[in-house]
């Protein structure tokens, strides 16, 4: 399980890439990626090589949007594998994020 | 000047021009052998083997131009330079010495010093000729040897390729070897679930590199798709494996198809090969065109799957080919070309006569044309599983019946173990060795991970979902998780797993037991996903995954079923 973070060149985009499990274990990981920078207006979860997804995962995403700006968060999750979307669709998160 | 001492014919009738030429050569510090007409000339040949021969053009019994032919004939492929001794002067006579066989003349009376430059030139000119020769055995020998080793290696290859079902009845493929090894790859598969991976892969380059490539694909393809692996994951894995092991450079274009005769549909994945075609029976055609780079190309991080996914009915067809098709050349060089390619496809009374009409333009097209790369086409057709034509026995003892089925098992954490020991990466791993349901393994996971948590959060540690109301709060929830775990006891959970197969898949069923109080479970189930919340998710991804699921006892027994069928 690893967290990478990488920005765009003109720094608006972060994109947090999540490797393997992402469930409780991750949770101060995940946390530090993204919390010590105020200047993104863009977020990209990168899940190509997330393996496996818990509801605590599920509560992390939601504590990112809610830092992004709730509402008018501009959050993506992309590169999902199957079982992943199947765990974010059930969880009815394409209402609140963009699953590409 | 000669640094060798040469052993020189000299042939004459004339007893004094011979001496002369004898006392001469030696002089050079040559070795000398003598005759006086054809006939000995010839025998001396046979039986001294002379490097070099000066023959008199006109002798008794025969004379030099009929000696030359033989000698020639005699010699074979080795260069004995024979040199005409003549004194005739008119052209005529002497272009005859030189149509004899002869490779230069000299007139008589004799100047040492030309003959001596004529011996030593003839000398570098028969040396190089040698050279020449030993060094095309050694080449031909090289050549035989090489061949014969791929013939060996082309022996296994082939037991390693040609396990899968590319005899399937709806399958048609041409495979033409450009040379022993080609660069191109076909695979078929039957999955464990009934469906159909097929793989054509075409190497840079031929012979033994793209073999080495394909052996690794071979067994990556064979044993992950038997296994019950997803396409992507087959595609992942090929890639990563030949990103490692092949020079930059060298990488494997390649089409793979994910065919479910269940569903009706077929998935496609297409890098760097020309477009893939469906023929729909009602004459609709669709391409598929590549849209990622070749196997082999790209880290594995970023490796893309993003695949193309089709219905078909009965009776549809799709085609993958390599370039070679399109790329065939005839005699003027001209390229076959996807024109011609597509229109076969036109006006098509039997779609069963596609393939071989594709077949038949090709090698009408190409005609006495040189192949320049490896002609490979598949052919794979939609049709119901039981027509397929291969031995189900066979079928079922690599999938369904291999590996464990029926089992259950109890693991109990206690104490120490339940603080820092995470049990789900061993529970998956028995898990997912039953065969197909791998395909399933995200969402058994996180049925694991949920009940798991759920018994050792809220059961055992008794922490309250209620915190992760806040950002701080959810942190919090896990800094008071760590507190807790360390202060455990004599604490447990003890979890129950048993799988029973079922027609085509099975049932996986899950009982979780703590150590904890419980809680009241009467109104559970009516838990709503709140989006307003972070916690709470749990408890309705449950609900939904699993067939069954419900708490029992004092609330700290939780059963839970999750039911699996492919396809």
């Amino acid at each position: 399980m690893s967290i990478t973070t990488s920005k765009s060149t003109d720094g608006s985009v972060l994109t947090i890439l999540i490797q393997g499990r992402f469930d409780f274990s991750s949770h101060q990981e995940f946390r530090d990626s993204y919390e010590h920078d105020e200047s993104i207006k863009e977020y990209l979860i990168d899940m190509r090589e997330t393996t496996y997804l818990d509801s605590s995962a599920l509560g992390m995403l939601l504590l990112l949007r809610d830092f992004a700006g709730g509402d008018h968060a501009n959050v993506s999750i992309t590169n999902c594998n199957s079982d992943v979307k199947k765990i974010l669709t059930i969880s009815n998160f394409e209402q609140l994020f963009a699953i590409k | 000047m000669s640094a060798e001492p040469l052993k020189i014919l000299i042939a004459d009738d004339n007893d004094s021009d011979r001496m002369i030429l004898q006392a001469i050569v030696r002089k050079q510090g040559h070795k000398v052998v003598t005759a006086r007409d054809g006939v000995e000339a010839v025998e001396q040949f046979k039986t001294t083997s002379p490097e070099i021969i000066l023959l008199d053009a006109l002798m008794p019994r025969m004379d030099g131009f009929e000696a030359a032919r033989i000698i020639k004939q005699l010699a074979g492929e080795e260069l004995v330079p024979i040199i005409f001794l003549t004194s005739l002067t008119d052209a005529k006579s002497l272009a005859q010495c030189l149509d004899a066989g002869g490779d230069d003349f000299l007139s008589k009376p004799y100047n040492r010093v030309i003959l001596e430059a004529k011996i030593n030139a003839f000398n570098r000119m028969r040396i190089m000729h040698s050279t020449l020769q030993s060094q095309r055995d050694l080449i031909a020998e090289n050549n035989d040897h090489l061949l014969q080793e791929q013939q060996v290696a082309k022996t296994v290859f082939d037991n390693v390729a040609h396990l899968g079902c590319l005899h399937a009845k709806n399958i048609k493929h041409l495979l033409s070897p450009l040379s022993v090894f080609n660069g191109d790859v076909l695979f078929a598969c039957q999955k464990p679930s009934g469906g159909m991976h097929v793989l054509l892969g075409d190497f840079t380059g031929h012979g033994l590199p793209a073999a080495i490539g394909a052996m690794p694909i071979a067994e990556i393809f064979y044993g992950m798709t038997n296994k019950g692996f997803a396409m992507t994951d087959v595609l992942r894995e090929i890639n990563q494996k030949l990103k490692q092991i092949l020079p930059v450079g060298f990488f494997c274009c390649a089409c793979m198809i994910d065919m479910s005769f269940a569903r009706g549909d077929v998935e496609v994945w297409v890098g760097g090969l020309p477009e893939a075609v469906i023929y729909k029976s009602g004459g609709e055609l669709i391409k598929i065109p590549s849209n990622h780079l070749p196997l082999g190309v790209l880290t594995a991080s970023r490796f893309a799957t993003e695949t193309y996914r089709y219905d078909m009915s009965e009776g549809d067809r799709i085609f993958m080919w390599s370039d070679g098709i399109i790329e065939a050349r005839n005699v003027d060089g001209d390229m076959f070309g996807e024109d011609r390619l597509y229109e076969v496809y036109q006006d098509v009374k039997n779609p069963s006569t596609i393939f071989s009409n594709i077949k038949q333009q090709v090698h009408n097209f190409i005609g006495e044309g040189e192949r320049d790369d490896d002609l490979t086409i598949v052919e794979v057709e939609m049709v119901p599983e039981d027509r397929l034509g291969l031995d189900a026995d066979v079928h079922l003892s690599k999938s369904a019946l291999m590996g464990p089925v029926n089992w259950g098992l109890s693991y109990e954490l206690r104490g120490e173990t339940l603080k820092d020991f995470n049990p789900l990466p061993l529970l998956l791993h028995v898990i997912m060795e039953v065969p197909g349901l791998r395909l399933f393994s995200g969402q058994v996971y996180t049925v694991l991970a949920e009940l798991i948590s759920n018994a050792l959060e809220h059961g055992v540690l008794k922490l309250d979902s209620n915190l992760k109301t806040t950002s701080e709060g959810f942190a919090q929830y896990y800094a008071l998780r760590m507190q807790r775990l360390s202060s455990l006891d004599d604490a447990w959970v003890r979890i129950s797993i048993d799988h029973q197969p079922e027609k085509s898949g099975g049932v996986l069923s899950i009982k979780i037991e703590d150590s904890g109080e419980g809680f009241d479970y009467s109104g559970f189930k009516d838990a709503k996903m709140n989006k307003d919340r972070y916690s709470g998710r749990g408890i309705p991804l449950l609900d939904s995954l699993c067939r069954r699921f419900e708490y029992m006892g004092a609330g700290n027994i939780v059963e839970a079923e999750f039911a699996w069928k492919t396809e």
